[in-house]
């Protein structure tokens, strides 16, 4: 029977399956609603501005600052996530030792995790009284508080990105290499440095897209533990929330237009590094 | 341990790298875990349970999080089935952006997805004229909490569904259709079937998530005490009015649910694989059977009726 599928009716829209008018009717419906609109409203409401007003809204000292706590930790986080991502992805796949399921299950808990939990939490932890601080501020170590508390809460979120994107491609590595490689008088770091690491390095990059990304969109987990400080430890999503209780809508919508143009450009990056990963993981 | 091979590094290396990726995961994930649970009940479980029944505002928080995150994830999974099946089982023009706007709420920061609807539906938005005039209210009201959840949970259910329903293909859906099943039979008997566990597999993570979302439901709320506050809103103002131990309380509940949330996960995803692989056996014959029309019965014969 030469039942022809969907993929091959390039020419037709429809096809003999059912339900194209009504899915299409609520996808639109939904997409049009909570991500078209939104994103029109804040570019309308920022462009409303005009280009002297939006610099002097999105440009001030304090939005400066903001930015500069935002994108420093968020970098700093997503690099920490990243090496650590990689060590943890690295003994999950090619290590077995008792516990390891558990260890598996247990990368996926910042996920679960609500963030103002992990903000609560990590605070508590790190001040001066807290299970940690105890031992970390007599050494001089202040992570509550501090832009060191907001990297570390960073890393955290991020954490699951950069294990679980490097994770499948570990698993998909092709042995046959690797011990080519030693069978050919490569010594083990060779090995890792020279076959390793350039098969998964498209992959550790998009988890740090991915961990950069996420950590510059975080609010709840950052809110707890970062005291807030303007000029010192306030991130850009503070800044904004702080512009809307005093009703400073324009200038919240300026720095939060700034903010938005960072994540879109990072998902385009992220999507374009996803599809080459796909590609080299085939 | 299993024996070494001439990839594997040396046995002390190895031990090192576990202690290492333990004391990570411990360090920034076990440690903080455990001490929600341990100051949350350092008073002893009766101050615990009248931290979290006797406060109206927290009892109020917690019905508001139990309601407001449902309807959320409900309004998303119905979304998320029509989006997957439209994108696996059609090809149109803008199918490509469709998909990349599905996953915009994940890289927009939540307090920017909050202010968006404050922009549309606060007293000075777009519509705030309007909806005042109507008496209702969106922005430091419940269906603003609604709103933002729902948009921040929005690519969750979508993106489980999208691989699976392409993976698995639409030749039983077209077998049903060739043999007279209505629309709504060929959904309920043949697709639901197939995506069950993928479709759970969003559901909870698409909960957890909206139970757990802080950002954009603190710009929408107004975190009104007693009205507008959610669970997490809830623990943070327990935590600015220094009352840490009932805070801790609400945030072990939350806590407590992300743990049940990770044990769903890992069952589902177990059938998940399971059903992964026997999908792939159906499916490993040579590929020059596949594109012959009449020994096509041949890849099908495990799944559903012959056309």
């Amino acid at each position: 029977m030469n039942m022809p599928t969907p993929a091959r009716q390039t020419a037709r829209r429809r096809s003999v399956l059912p339900g194209f008018g009504m899915s299409a009717a609520i996808t639109t419906l939904m997409i049009t609603a909570m991500v078209i609109i939104p994103l029109a409203v804040l570019g309308l409401r920022a462009a409303s501005l005009g280009p002297t007003e939006f610099l002097a809204a999105a440009w001030t000292p304090r939005a400066r600052a903001a930015y500069a706590v935002s994108l420093g930790a968020s970098l700093t986080a997503a690099i920490v996530s990243s090496v650590c991502g990689l060590l943890v992805a690295w003994v999950l796949v090619r290590i077995n030792f008792p516990g390891r399921r558990l260890l598996d299950s247990l990368v996926d808990v910042p996920l679960a995790l609500p963030t103002a939990v992990a903000g609560l939490v990590y605070s508590t932890l790190y001040v001066e009284r807290g299970w940690l601080g105890r031992f970390l501020v007599p050494m001089g170590v202040q992570a509550a508080y501090s832009w060191l508390g907001i990297v570390l809460v960073l890393v955290f979120v991020s954490l699951p990105f950069t294990i679980r994107v490097v994770q499948p491609v570990l698993e998909s590595l092709d042995r046959d290499t690797e011990e080519a490689s030693r069978m050919l008088g490569a010594s083990r770091r060779q090995t890792f440095l020279r076959v390793i690491l350039p098969a998964i390095f498209p992959a550790v990059i998009t988890g740090f897209a991915l961990a950069l990304a996420r950590a510059l969109g975080e609010y709840g987990a950052v809110v707890f533990i970062s005291g807030n400080m303007p000029f010192k430890t306030e991130i850009a999503p503070v800044l904004i929330v702080s512009r809307l209780e005093e009703f400073a809508y324009a200038e919240a919508t300026a720095i939060a237009v700034v903010l938005l143009v960072m994540s879109i450009t990072l998902l385009v990056i992220v999507n374009g590094l996803q599809q080459r990963v796909a590609r080299n993981a085939q | 341990m299993p024996q070494p091979t001439i990839t594997s590094a040396n046995p002390l290396t190895e031990r090192l790298l576990i202690a290492a990726a333990v004391g990570v995961v411990g360090l920034l994930i076990v440690v903080p875990l455990a001490s929600v649970f341990a100051e949350a009940f350092a008073e002893g479980p009766a101050a615990w349970w009248r931290a979290l029944a006797h406060d109206p505002d927290t009892r109020h928080a917690i019905w508001l999080s139990l309601t407001v995150a449902p309807l959320a994830v409900a309004i998303n999974t119905v979304f998320g089935v029509a989006t997957a099946w439209l994108v696996s089982r059609f090809r149109f023009p803008g199918r490509a952006l469709l998909i990349t706007l599905c996953d915009v709420p994940f890289s927009v920061s939540p307090v920017v997805a909050g202010l968006a609807l404050v922009l549309i539906f606060g007293r000075q938005g777009l519509l705030g004229p309007m909806l005042q005039s109507l008496g209702w209210k969106v922005i430091f009201a419940w269906p603003g909490l609604v709103l933002a959840t729902t948009f921040v949970t929005l690519p969750l259910v979508v993106r489980e569904l999208i691989p699976v329903m392409e993976a698995i293909g639409p030749e039983e859906e077209l077998a049903a259709v060739s043999l007279g099943a209505s629309g709504w039979q060929v959904f309920t008997r043949i697709t639901l079937p197939n995506i069950r566990w993928a479709l759970l597999h969003g559901i909870v993570l698409a909960n957890a998530r909206a139970m757990g979302e802080f950002g954009a439901v603190y710009v929408v709320s107004g975190h009104i005490a007693g009205a507008t506050d959610t669970m997490p809103l809830r623990v943070e103002k327990l935590f600015q009015e220094y009352r840490t131990p009932a805070s801790m309380a609400v945030a072990s509940v939350l806590a407590g649910l992300a743990l049940v949330t990770l044990v769903a996960k890992v069952v589902i995803e177990r059938h998940l694989e399971a059903e992964a692989h026997a999908l792939a056996a159906a499916r490993s014959l040579p590929d020059s059977l596949d594109n012959t029309p009449h020994d096509a019965s041949l890849t099908t014969s495990t799944k559903g009726p012959v056309a």
